[in-house]
């Protein structure tokens, strides 16, 4: 078994354009890797042409050998989990991206049927295991319309038709009902209340869109900002200074705010413990808290903070 | 001097006015104020109700001042595709200009429904305190606002019988805005309050709801727990229209019974929804309703199959039925069994990205409801695969369809048994239902069916179309047929400029046009422009930061949305629109 790729803690390590990194989707059953699959392209990682689809189905049918489900882990299995999380589901072929965030068809409307072939494939916590998810975050943005993603990644944005509203509905209030292991995620995004002490409102935000801890800081400083250095008024100038290029993180354990969430059981956390998808699995929502209120939360959790930071 | 239309002088006003206060639909009105100028004169006065399907058609103190006596008025904003997030969030809609020319001219304003538009707080706050027996408050889809301008609108409107809440983003920041309701405060007849994401104080609402004896719909927001729920609804056993919050809980045999007495008490109830997170445990509490039922909205209820089955067979009478697409094809083969009356179905993807394993709802649902429901007229329904010869047996069925929105989740599904583009069937569809108001397409489709479309469609009012076509000659067909198109909306079909320019004129007669991802370019948008000066053509870009001047003719549009007005050009666009 090849080794695994390294990964820092928070962050996963960057990886390039989706349709790239359909590294050896054939390879399970054509014996060699299939170069096609590795050429940059427009359109989901995957979706190649139709004559695709009949392997998919073969592979699909071997996922369940590979991953077991439900099963605790490790942390290098969490890294792995991201590739189960899209391909373990079975069912359809675009599932995987589709999980993340919409459908992801290049607007030529090349099928999407070709999920990940390469479950054959051992390396299940390499570059396939992680390129749901950059695509999902980039193709997500159920709310997101930013208009033409860079190079790559093309993506649809809207399709199927179904009301934001609904969306956000289903995906903040999750079924207990439904089979599959991550019901909320279906809908392809994952929103949460963001409240901060001191601030006239609540902002959401659509944890899906993001992949690691970084960039989830980066937004969050963005749309605080306003608060945030009228708070703490180390800046003359609002906004753009200093504050700009440092993460809220960082901001933060300089200041005295901290940010904590509070996840399935009710309990409230600090954020940056857990690796980036137990993050977003578990996070209900979320609240930029002075840090003398955070200061009832879990030592050990303190303690990891402060060693992060 | 006994002119043409002298006879219209024999009468006073009062009396035409009388004739023309049974006219209720506005196209006849506005036939009526043509006729002559005594009658235009008499019509504008004495017209009550106003609908401005776009906000941008007109100006709204023009509006105002053409109709004095507007009690009640219906406002849209964005186009419709702003659903599906492809309307950037700072378009435009906003509410404010309305509201202050509506304050200004029309003060006895009763009635207020506003679809898909931006409605700040202080737009609350000056409504209700601009008209004195303002009644009536409906947003749907709308944002901007947050429960700090609900509770100001609370407090300022004295004799609110109805706040319709639909499905709008709000922002929380104000826990106990319901409160600010005086308690002299007795009017209200509706309430909806589904979308509000926060805690609601059930005991202020308690107290609402028992000092309102006239109220007929409730509808709750998700956050209330079952025990605080059947309190609650204790308190109101004259409802007609109940809205619950989540309908699960750890199972209590008591809470189950008081649940089930609860709706047992309910003896007028037509309308349900809600039922948020329903667990099989609770749902046969509302079993002693369902034969009265008219209208079912199941479709944020993640209930299975089997129990759904269980419950919507014994809704005899049911009218409308909206539900996920777990129900399954047996489900449906139940429902056209049962629900002899049915008019409306909806069915809703429960996971339209495909993560779970697939659910088996296919056309043999939907064809089984054509067959077995013969008041059918409107159908909502995503699937994953469907045939012509479904869509054929559907249109023979039921001749009588005004709406038929089909969606196969992925885009360019042909039939699946022939492989053929599903023209035929829709095709089927447009040349039966002579009464087809409404029509959404979906599945691979050539230019053939936007032939029949254009030839058949003679009532259709509103198309939408996705990954569809192969040529100009797609949208010819429909610009130049359908003759009482009113909206259009297309996205990511091969339609380009030829065919828009070609047509120009119709667009003029529609109310609006929307295409996103198509392939039409600058140019032809600006000699539209030239051409027509009675529409606005706004190109819509949010990636290039340099004017609209600077970029070529062949500069591919991405977003295009056109439409009719007398207004001119509008002076809110935000940086990424463009009025060409």
């Amino acid at each position: 078994m090849s080794p695994p790729l390294e990964h820092d803690y928070i962050g996963l390590s960057e990886l390039h354009s989706p349709a790239a990194a359909v590294v050896g989707g054939g390879g399970a059953e054509d014996g060699a890797l299939n170069l096609k699959d590795t050429e940059l392209r427009l359109g989901l990682p995957g979706s190649d042409s139709s004559d695709r689809k009949d392997k998919v189905a073969l592979t699909l049918g071997l996922l369940p050998k590979i991953f077991v489900s439900g099963a605790k882990r490790g942390f290098s299995d969490t890294i792995d989990g991201a590739g189960k999380w899209g391909l373990a589901a079975g069912g359809g072929g675009s599932e995987v991206e589709a999980g993340k965030g919409g459908a992801l068809f290049s607007p030529r409307g090349e099928r999407g049927g070709g999920g990940h072939g390469n479950a054959g494939n051992d390396a299940v916590g390499k570059a396939v295991g992680h390129e749901p998810k950059d695509t999902g975050q980039v193709g997500d943005s159920a709310g997101n319309d930013r208009g033409v993603a860079p190079a790559a990644k093309a993506q649809v944005v809207g399709w199927p038709p179904i009301r934001s509203y609904r969306k956000n509905t289903m995906a903040t209030n999750p079924s207990k009902n439904k089979e599959d292991a991550n019901g909320k995620q279906g809908l392809g995004c994952l929103y949460v209340k963001v409240s901060m002490d001191g601030a006239p409102y609540l902002r959401k935000v659509d944890l899906k869109t993001y992949s690691n801890y970084k960039e989830f800081s980066l937004a969050l400083e963005k749309m605080f900002s306003g608060f945030t250095i009228g708070q703490c008024g180390s800046h003359g100038i609002p906004g753009r200074d200093g504050l700009s290029e440092s993460r809220l993180m960082d901001f933060l354990s300089g200041s005295e705010y901290v940010l904590t969430y509070e996840d399935r059981d009710g309990d409230w956390m600090l954020v940056g413990d857990v690796p980036w998808e137990m993050f977003t699995d578990s996070c209900r929502r979320l609240r930029i808290m002075k840090g003398s209120d955070a200061i009832g939360l879990a030592p050990r959790a303190m303690e990891k903070c402060r060693n992060r930071n | 001097m006994v002119r043409g239309f002298g006879w219209a002088a024999a009468f006073p006003d009062e009396v035409w006015e009388h004739v023309f206060s049974f006219l209720a639909a506005d196209a006849d009105r506005n036939a009526v104020a043509l006729v002559c100028r005594a009658w235009h004169r008499i019509e504008r006065r004495s017209r009550r109700r106003v609908f401005v399907g776009n906000c941008y058609a007109v100006a709204p103190a023009a509006a105002v001042r053409r109709f004095p006596e507007v009690r009640a008025a219906a406002i849209k904003g964005k186009p419709h595709f702003a659903d599906f997030n492809l309307v950037p969030t700072d378009w435009g809609g906003g509410a404010e200009a309305w509201v202050e020319a509506m304050a200004e001219g029309w003060p006895h304003l009763e009635e207020l429904r506003l679809k898909r538009m931006v409605v700040s707080d202080d737009c609350l706050e000056l409504i209700a305190r601009s008209f004195k027996n303002f009644g009536v408050l409906s947003l749907v889809s709308c944002d901007g606002f947050s429960t700090a301008g609900l509770a100001a609108f609370a407090a300022n409107c004295r004799n609110l019988r109805e706040l319709d809440l639909h499905e709008n983003e709000v922002e929380d920041n104000c826990l106990n805005w319901i409160s600010h309701f005086p308690d002299s405060f007795t009017s209200l007849v509706s309430l909806n309050i589904a979308c509000l994401e926060g805690d609601v104080n059930t005991s202020v609402l308690e107290c609402l709801i028992s000092r309102c004896p006239n109220l007929r719909t409730l509808r709750l927001n998700h956050a209330m727990p079952l025990e605080k729920l059947v309190s609650l609804l204790q308190r109101a056993p004259q409802l007609v229209d109940l809205g619950t919050s989540k309908f699960s809980a750890d199972h209590h045999p008591e809470l189950f019974f008081k649940l089930e007495s609860t709706f047992a008490g309910f003896k007028h109830l037509k309308s349900l929804s809600g039922i948020w997170e329903a667990g099989p445990a609770y749902l046969p509490a509302i079993y002693s309703v369902c034969e009265s039922l008219t209208s079912l909205n199941l479709c944020y209820a993640t209930i299975q199959s089997p129990e759904l089955l269980k419950l919507v067979s014994r809704c005899k009478n049911l009218q409308r039925l909206w539900v996920m697409d777990l129900i399954e094809d047996n489900g449906l083969i139940a429902v056209a069994a049962s629900c002899k009356l049915l008019q409306e179905l909806r069915v809703f993807p429960s996971d339209p990205y495909g993560v779970a394993p697939p659910i088996s709802l296919t056309e043999h649902g939907l064809v089984a409801i054509s067959a077995g429901c013969l008041m059918l007229h409107s159908v909502l329904y995503f699937c994953r695969q469907m045939t012509n010869a479904a869509l054929l047996t559907i249109a023979n069925n039921r001749p009588n369809l005004t709406c038929f929105r089909l969606c196969i989740i992925e885009p360019h599904t042909p039939d699946y048994i022939s492989q053929e583009p599903l023209d035929a069937g829709f095709s089927a569809i447009v040349e039966s239902c002579k009464d087809l108001r409404r029509l959404s397409l979906s599945g691979l489709l050539t230019d053939r069916v936007f032939k029949s479309i254009g030839a058949s469609a003679n009532r259709l009012e509103m198309l939408s179309v996705a990954f569809a076509g192969d040529s100009d000659a797609g949208l010819h067909y429909i610009l130049s047929g359908c003759k009482n198109l009113r909206k259009l909306e297309i996205r990511d079909c091969p339609f380009g400029d030829k065919a828009l320019l070609d047509n120009a004129s119709k667009l003029e007669t529609m109310r609006s046009l929307w295409m996103s991802s198509c392939s039409v370019t600058l140019g032809a948008c600006r000699q539209l422009a030239l051409k027509m000066p009675r529409l606005n053509v706004e190109v819509i870009d949010e990636r290039r930061g340099r004017p609209l001047e600077s970029w070529p003719d062949d500069f591919p549009v991405e977003k295009l949305y056109i439409y009719r007005t007398v207004a001119g050009p509008r002076s809110d666009t935000p940086p990424c629109v463009w009025t060409v």
